[in-house]
């Protein structure tokens, strides 16, 4: 367990590396940022100094390895645009995504796991193909559709919740929340139920599967045949072991929803670090990007590592693999 | 598994493995109604010159007065009766519909056309020499699948810039692991098979033994994911337009329309965004009912 441990922490630090090469390389061949930031009528002296105060007058490798190097001590440059600091910046944005998928994500499970097991349960019944036909719409249907549909029904035909902006938020601490006012509830419902259907669809599909691979197993057999009550079998025998998959998949797909989260967020105006990304990636405001994007590698990476040293912890057959 | 050849005289037709395909498929309702929709949308998509009321981007046929009417209005000026209404900039957005269709569809199909081809390639040659370059390639694959395909085609087009190349490049580097990594897992099973040692044997060439031999018996799962890939192209092609980083404001996809569209939307000029997106959707669940389908077919657990 340690050593495997040790051995996937060595090759999430490969990725972060190859992928910062990647990154920092493929974006250094954006368009000049400078031909943005002067006026037209600016002379080439005033271009020149520009270049040199952003370091764009060095090669590209003296650039990456100071990149590379501010880069570990969390200085991913100024933005362009506002002059603030890049890691700032999306720090500042980040609560108000975090708090979108954190409430997108709690809806596909509290809705995407009973219904995958009822739909596992009887998988002949209409009702589960129903449920079945439902979840092939949800995942398949881009996000930015399933918002539009929704703002539409909710915001301008009933007219019954907002279609953009965050609302009213509390501050706990350097952190605003909009859960804790009702206006931040109404302004969170249309988006976290944009991102929460297609990651519902998703759990759907998954427990389905699970409770479909579980049911016939003798330990199930024995628990009925020993007369328990069915809901006993169903919260105890079915409910434990169906959770691997459905913690393993939830786990991955949260920072697949921080990455989606770039959608729904510019559809509805969510003021979070995915809308700053757009912005940033249409006004050519490369270290928002370049900060955004390892920041991003970085968190998968380390997502991706807890999601399998958990796996490990509550599979004990996984862990025999790994010992082989 | 092909059934030998046998004539006999109660059947008069013979029964191949495509035929059996054949009667499979069309024996489901909901598979068929969705091939029935991909069809149905299609053809006036590819035919959109020749059928569309209006050239939607001949600005000298628009004229402004015309512009932001609701379904059904006929045009004070050219006389046409717009069916879906007209945009902003007094586009008939029924033509406008179809251009963009045309534009998502060749996007999708060329797209996932050029990743099947790649990754077909890559996962065939990891599969049956192994080794390091299996190791190399599935490492690759590893770590692009490890990151949702948003984030790789978003960094894509902000690398390469805007443009219906473009896109399509970036949806080609976004699916063609899912391909490489699909055809490998089958390729692994085949290998071993006998058919395959009887090639060996024989010292048949690789090249001819990977084209003629493992790739036919790899197909199966090819053409599922294949079809269910083409939708999620499209899907993600009008994602990254919406977004506004997609295809260019000369060739609007329907992804492009909505976003036009969206502004007006709130003011309750629904029209605009709402009949691309029907589209949109009618689409993409036309071939996803379709390859939900195949998938349970071309399944070789669930045949006899």
């Amino acid at each position: 367990m340690p050593v495997f441990i040790i051995n996937r922490l060595f090759q999430a630090f490969g990725v972060i590396l190859v992928m910062s090469v990647l990154v920092f390389v493929g974006l250094y061949l954006i368009g000049d940022p400078t031909s943005m930031l002067v006026s037209p009528e600016a002379t080439e002296i005033e271009r020149q100094a520009l270049r040199k105060a952003l370091g764009l007058d060095q090669s590209i490798w003296v650039q990456y390895l100071t990149f590379l190097g501010n880069a570990a001590q969390g200085d991913f440059g100024r933005s362009f645009l506002t002059g603030q600091p890049a890691l700032q910046l999306i720090i500042e944005r980040m609560p108000a995504t975090v708090e979108l998928v954190i409430v997108a994500m709690t809806f596909s499970v509290l809705v995407g796991v009973p219904l995958g097991i009822l739909a596992g349960l009887r998988p002949k019944a209409p009702s589960s193909k129903a449920i079945m036909t439902g979840s092939i719409l949800g995942f398949s249907l881009p996000n930015f559709w399933i918002g539009l549909m929704l703002i539409m029904l909710f915001a301008v035909y009933l007219g019954v919740l907002p279609a953009s902006a965050r609302g009213e938020t509390v501050s706990v601490g350097p952190v605003a929340l909009s859960i804790l006012t009702i206006d931040g509830w109404q302004h969170l419902a249309l988006p976290a139920l944009t991102l929460g259907l297609a990651k519902a669809a998703l759990m759907i599909r998954v427990t389905r599967a699970a409770t479909r691979e579980v049911l016939p197993m003798d330990y199930i057999k024995f628990a009925r045949a020993k007369g328990l009550r069915p809901s006993r079998i169903l919260n105890v025998h079915l409910l434990k072991n169906i959770l691997i998959p459905i913690i393993t998949v939830a786990g991955l797909e949260f920072g697949q929803a921080i990455a989606f989260a770039v959608v729904t967020e510019s559809v509805f105006s969510w003021p979070g670090m995915g809308k700053l990304l757009i912005d940033s990636i249409i006004t050519l405001d490369r270290p928002v990007v370049v900060a955004y994007l390892i920041m991003m590698v970085f968190f998968l990476v380390i997502l991706n590592l807890v999601v399998d040293i958990l796996y490990m912890a509550i599979d004990p057959s996984a862990r025999e693999k790994v010992r082989d | 598994m092909s059934t030998p050849t046998t004539v006999s005289p109660t059947t008069t037709v013979e029964e191949t493995p495509f035929r059996r395909f054949v009667v499979q498929f069309t024996e489901n309702r909901l598979a068929m109604a969705g091939l029935i929709l991909m069809i149905l949308l299609a053809i006036p998509a590819f035919g959109a010159p020749w059928i569309a009321p209006q050239n939607p981007y001949d600005i000298g046929a628009l004229d402004i007065l015309d512009s932001q009417m609701p379904p059904g209005s006929v045009a004070e000026v050219s006389g046409i009766t717009h069916w879906l209404g007209t945009d902003s900039q007094a586009r008939d957005v029924l033509s406008a519909v179809l251009y963009g269709m045309r534009t998502s569809l060749l996007v999708a199909f060329l797209s996932v056309t050029v990743s099947l081809l790649i990754g077909t390639t890559v996962g065939l040659c990891a599969a049956y020499f192994g080794g390091w370059l299996d190791a190399l390639l599935m490492r690759i694959v590893d770590i692009q699948l490890s990151f949702p395909a948003i984030l790789v085609a978003l960094v894509m087009l902000s690398v390469l810039g805007q443009g219906l190349d473009k896109v399509i490049i970036a949806l080609i580097i976004v699916q063609w692991a899912y391909f490489a990594r699909t055809v490998r897992g089958t390729a692994l099973v085949e290998r071993n098979r006998e058919y395959i040692l009887a090639a060996r044997c024989l010292s048949l060439g690789w090249r001819r033994i990977i084209a003629r031999h493992l790739l036919p018996n790899c197909l199966p799962p090819l053409i599922v994911i294949a079809t269910i890939d083409l939708a999620n192209a499209i899907a993600l092609e009008a994602t990254l337009s919406f977004l506004g980083v997609g295809v260019p404001v000369t060739q609007p996809s329907l992804g492009m329309l909505i976003a036009n569209g969206f502004e007006f939307m709130l003011s309750g000029q629904y029209w605009i965004s709402f009949f691309p997106g029907i589209a949109l959707a009618l689409a993409i669940v036309g071939i996803n009912l379709v390859g939900d389908h195949l998938r349970d077919i071309l399944n070789p657990r669930n045949a006899l």
